[in-house]
């Protein structure tokens, strides 16, 4: 059991180290676009609402596992979406196409 | 291969993907990619969930998670495409809150789930921290919110005994772990939740609106830990790796962003910045200095006049909705020849990069925008400065009134130019509430109304001069 902690331990230091080092140097017009984006991100919790609802034995378990799914993915969907939304403005050169697309992407 | 092992293979697509993303999103090249990516690693996972064994079975409940699912998206794909631009932070808030909101319950249920097996004690540790982290997320993200949504007001609240009051609470909330770790109470559990709750309001109430984006983005790094935390519970590496990318990278962020205004992370967070200021400005205004007013068409007349215009734009002519008619005025003077800028200071709008967001929506050229450094440079040489909507970024008490709340912020000099024009609504002092000495100044004219009608009227009279 140690080890097993050990490596989850090791796993965290490292990404640590990775999450400071990926993001030194970035434009600040780009500041609320990545707060969105890893916004998005940390909606992986959504995995972990699948494992402990799809393990849930009692009804209290299932409650809680319902809405940690539904809150889980509320998260990922709207994260992505709205960053998606904030960075396709990035480039709208020719301004029809662009209103084309978003029509597209919407549906 | 196994399935076990094939489905964790993928989970590591999955993180590899999110740290190209994070990578991507720093570049405006590669940003809208770098999300794409994400995007992908993300389904990818939750499908590969699907074939997982837990406790030795296939996961139960397929159904319940499928609905759950679908509620989720039905409400989330609508929100998140059709809320205005303006309204952005407030989404992005709570779309933090509810990821920190289902760490917190997933925690919660993984204890309820083990509990009978007497988990060794660190585990009650990672369940109780994701516990407490997630649900300061998810209240103090909903305090956000409605401070952005102007639900409630956006100035901090303060009451006498706050900071001793928020030290007992998060004392209280450590001492409960302690308990919580030697019995294993789940009764006890659920008054961490809610010391949880009410820790997470008190912590926000007291930071004022203008630095609420700040504290989004330190939520966003919370939930990345509470989220860190569950993976920790559920032995997952997946959660642990996403979760502390997220962490890491969202505490380097808010710090970045609290040095774009020119403040330290904790003044933000415990100053209750701009709570005090606006009675002193009050007298200041008593002492009868007069502004300088002028209506839209001799702003008109002076644009004609002008080689070179800066244009300031700020959250007021968000607002307004004013973003069209100002690419248009600007359209309409380069064909004039008259040189064009955007001044974007970098905490114009709401949050770092909301302004580029919102004229880049307008259609106005990506060149056209400039950052506040290369705008100082040009505003030396500039005819005229117009201020639409923006005040604090602007405000002269940055560079030399060292007794101002914001003395120190990096501002956009509209002082150089030679000409400032503001169109305000009113002489109400910008969200930071200060008073702003540029207004007084003999060289600045002052249009009030409502940025969008102001800016149609300029307009005309530009194109009929």
């Amino acid at each position: 059991m140690g080890n097993v902690l050990l490596q989850y331990a090791t796993v965290l230091v490292l990404s640590i180290f990775v999450g400071i080092e990926i993001i030194a140097k970035v434009p600040s017009i780009l500041h609320t676009p990545l707060m969105s984006g890893s916004n998005a991100i940390h909606g992986v919790i959504l995995v972990g609402s699948m494992l402990v609802l799809g393990s849930a034995n009692t009804n209290l378990e299932e409650i809680l596992g319902f809405l940690a799914v539904l809150l889980g993915t509320l998260n990922v969907v709207g994260g992505f979406v709205v960053t998606d939304r904030m960075l396709e403005m990035f480039k709208a050169k020719a301004p029809k196409a662009a209103v084309k697309k978003t029509d597209e992407v919407a549906q | 291969m196994s399935r076990e092992t094939l489905i964790d293979l993928l989970y590591l697509f999955s993180a590899t993907t999110f740290v190209l993303a994070l990578k991507g999103l720093g570049s405006p090249k590669r940003a809208r990619m770098g999300n794409g990516i994400a995007a992908l690693g993300m389904l990818v996972a939750v499908v590969a969930t699907f074939f997982k064994y837990v406790d030795g079975h296939s996961l139960h409940h397929v159904g319940l998670i499928l609905l759950a699912m679908g509620i989720g998206v039905l409400v989330a794909v609508p929100t998140a495409r059709f809320v205005k631009m303006t309204a952005m932070p407030q989404l992005v808030a709570i779309f933090n809150g509810v990821g920190g909101g289902a760490a917190a319950l997933v925690s919660i249920t993984e204890f309820v789930h083990i509990k009978s097996t007497h988990p060794a004690t660190y585990v009650t540790l990672e369940v109780l921290l994701g516990v407490l982290i997630g649900t300061v997320s998810f209240s103090g993200s909903a305090i956000a919110f409605a401070k952005l949504q102007e639900l409630m007001t956006g100035r901090p609240v303060t009451y006498p005994g706050q900071q001793v009051l928020n030290g007992i609470f998060g004392l209280g909330a450590l001492v409960l772990i302690v308990i919580i770790l030697s019995t294993n109470s789940t009764p006890l559990l659920w008054v961490l939740l809610g010391l949880s709750f009410i820790l997470g309001i008190a912590f926000v109430l007291p930071i004022g609106g203008a630095d609420v984006p700040v504290l989004i983005s330190l939520l966003n790094s919370f939930t990345g830990l509470a989220v860190a935390a569950s993976g920790f519970t559920l032995g997952s590496n997946l959660l642990i790796v996403a979760g502390t990318l997220v962490g890491a990278s969202g505490i380097l962020l808010t710090r970045l962003m609290s040095k774009a205004m020119g403040r330290s992370l904790a003044n933000v967070l415990f100053s209750a910045f701009g709570s005090n200021i606006t009675a002193s400005g009050d007298t200041e205004r008593a002492d009868g200095r007069s502004v300088r007013s002028g209506s839209p068409e001799d702003v008109g007349v002076l644009l004609n006049f002008s080689s070179r215009v800066v244009i300031i734009p700020g959250y007021g002519l968000a607002v307004a909705q004013a973003q069209h008619v100002v690419r248009e005025l600007a359209e309409e003077l380069e064909k004039k020849g008259i040189e064009v800028f955007f001044a974007i200071h970098p905490v114009a709008g709401r949050m770092p990069g909301h302004m580029n967001v919102l004229l880049a929506e307008a259609n106005v050229p990506y060149e056209q925008l400039v950052e506040m450094d290369e705008a100082n440079s040009e505003l030396q040489t500039a005819d005229v400065a117009l201020v639409v909507g923006a005040n604090d970024t602007v405000n002269p008490a940055a560079k030399d009134d060292k007794s101002s709340p914001i003395y120190g912020m990096p501002i956009i000099s509209a002082d150089l130019a030679e000409n400032v024009i503001f169109l305000k609504r009113s002489m109400r002092p910008g969200f930071a509430g200060i008073e702003n000495e540029l207004l007084y100044n003999p060289k600045t004219m002052l249009v009030f109304g409502d940025a969008r009608d102001t800016l149609t009227k300029v307009l005309a009279t530009v194109k009929n001069g």
